[in-house]
């Protein structure tokens, strides 16, 4: 890989060894949504960096514009209204891939190199290698993926993997004027959301929680939530993990099995015939006519 | 030879159809035969750009199909001509695929069958031997199947109506659905090479009569008795 920074880790579909000469770190996004006033500055500043522009939609009746994530809107900011401890709390949550460390999509995905991981822990899609088939959008516990109709190709966030591969931040971290985002090694992420849980207990918010999930592995998106226990009243999953379907559906041992099976009838076909010779009837007999009606042949006529 | 060309030429002759020699048995109608060849054909192409989704190590099919995704726009269609004409053609057969006891005493000796040991092996009395229908409603399940979770699975005009729960399993399915084709199909083409003069059943249509005395001894016996008329018909032998 030309790129350090861009080294891969796990490639979709490819019986790949990763390269494993140098470490590189880790790195991780920081969304404390304690701190986030949902200005959407983040959800411009992606679709600014990365060239999209998302039709023009219709007000639904929430400050979520547009109502959802598309192949032009790779982060999306989404308002809740829940009612949490007898009051009403207005809940803002940042969208969009998590980066997981053991990803879904990756695992789903049956066209080689169309969804790589890299070293530093970005998720990202390579759409040139894309075949259009949906698999990842199955395979992610976090509904992302966007299937484009134009193109049959799927996109999401990259984490700005372009940005990082030469040591800048994503473009979202660069816009947030409150500070609710961060960048860093992960490490650096865990250790900035534990100091911040210890402020929000202390402020009255004592479900704050971090939001890494361990299900898939733990992920290169990390939100601080001040209502930590309930992440699925922010539209988070609870406990999200790649799952046993998935598993079942993608796994590598059965489909290795399977070649191996279809492979072994054709040789048991070539064994049979070796052994026990072609099956042949005995030869017309030459006064044989329509209608002579006796029908069997003697038994050892085929040999 | 030169009678049968001399008689295709002679005017008042009956028309006869070039190589329709009148001591073979026809077995299975043009339209049966084309009907087949289309379904073998569509299995052809649809087992190698599925096999290329099925394990990277097949990947490379891909390219017979104009690579990655112009395969992936090709195999739903294809499949779904394949369930079409099978199901079209298998119409016309499942008369002859019910399994009667004597299919189930002969299947339980297939075995015996398979290593030639005729002797134990009971009479076949249909169309079919009990291995031919056995194919073919397993046939008639795994396409049904495949079709099924082939919808589901068909992006982009299907499958965003389904669940991502709908959809890996419909994943499952069709995975095991379509080894298990594979694995039917590849005893169904062995079968026919590995009985001599069963493919012309399917590339012309008949067979010889001392091929169905020995196979089928009571299609035989229906197909020549005089008292149907015109056992030379095609579709014949119910």
């Amino acid at each position: 890989m030309a790129l350090q920074s861009l080294d891969i880790k796990a490639r979709s579909a490819s019986t790949f060894a990763p390269p494993s000469a140098r470490t590189t770190l880790e790195v991780a996004k920081l969304i404390d949504v304690s701190r986030c006033i949902g200005c959407k500055a983040c959800q411009a500043a992606c679709m600014e960096w990365n060239d999209l522009r998302d039709a023009v939609g219709v007000n639904e009746g929430s400050y979520t514009n547009p109502p959802d994530l598309s192949d032009q809107t790779w982060t999306l900011m989404r308002f809740y209204e829940e009612q949490i401890q007898g009051s009403l709390q207005w809940l803002i949550l940042k969208d969009g891939c998590l980066h997981c460390a053991e990803p879904g999509c990756l695992k789903a995905c049956p066209a080689p190199g169309a969804i790589v991981q890299h070293s530093n822990g970005i998720v990202d899609f390579h759409e040139e290698s894309c075949i259009g088939c949906g698999y990842c959008i199955s395979g992610c516990p976090f509904n992302i993926p966007r299937l484009r109709k134009e193109d049959s190709k799927v996109y999401k966030c990259t984490l700005c993997s372009d940005r990082v591969a030469v040591g800048l931040e994503p473009a979202c971290i660069k816009a947030c004027p409150t500070q609710a985002l961060s960048f860093g090694s992960k490490e650096t992420m865990l250790a900035q959301a534990e100091h911040r849980l210890t402020d929000l207990h202390e402020r009255g918010f004592t479900k704050a929680a971090v939001y890494d999930p361990q299900g898939v592995g733990g992920t290169h998106v990390v939100y601080v939530l001040p209502h930590g226990d309930r992440p699925e009243a922010y539209g988070l999953p609870k406990d999200p993990s790649i799952g046993p379907l998935l598993a079942v559906w993608r796994s590598w041992v059965s489909r290795s099995l399977g070649v191996f099976t279809m492979f072994a009838v054709l040789v048991a076909g070539v064994f049979h015939y070796m052994k026990v010779g072609p099956l042949e009837e005995p030869r017309d007999e030459p006064r044989d006519g329509p209608g002579d009606g006796q029908g069997r042949p003697p038994r050892d006529a085929s040999s | 030879m030169a009678t049968t060309e001399k008689s295709v030429r002679t005017p008042r002759a009956p028309a006869r159809i070039h190589g329709d020699d009148p001591s073979l048995l026809r077995r299975y109608s043009t339209g049966e035969r084309l009907a087949h060849w289309g379904v073998a054909i569509a299995f052809v192409l649809l087992f190698l750009s599925g096999l290329a989704l099925f394990h990277p190590f097949f990947f490379w099919t891909s390219a017979l199909f104009g690579g990655g995704q112009l395969m992936r726009v090709l195999h739903p269609f294809i499949g779904a001509a394949l369930a079409a004409l099978f199901y079209a053609y298998a119409a016309r057969l499942w008369r002859d695929n019910r399994m009667t006891p004597g299919d189930w005493s002969w299947a339980r000796r297939m075995l015996a069958y398979m290593n030639k040991h005729y002797n134990v092996v009971p009479e076949v009395e249909g169309k079919y031997n009990a291995g031919q229908k056995l194919m073919y409603w397993s046939m008639i399940v795994v396409i049904a199947a495949l079709a099924l979770s082939g919808v589901v699975l068909w992006q982009p005009y299907f499958a965003p109506a389904f669940s991502s729960t709908a959809r890996k399993l419909a994943g499952i399915v069709h995975a095991v659905s379509a080894f298990i084709m594979f694995v039917g199909i590849g005893i169904h083409v062995y079968a026919a090479y590995w009985t001599k003069g069963s493919m012309k059943a399917m590339t012309r249509g008949t067979v010889t009569r001392a091929w169905a005395r020995m196979h089928h001894p009571g299609w035989y016996r229906r197909m020549t008795s005089p008292s149907p008329p015109a056992p030379r018909t095609s579709g014949a032998g119910r």
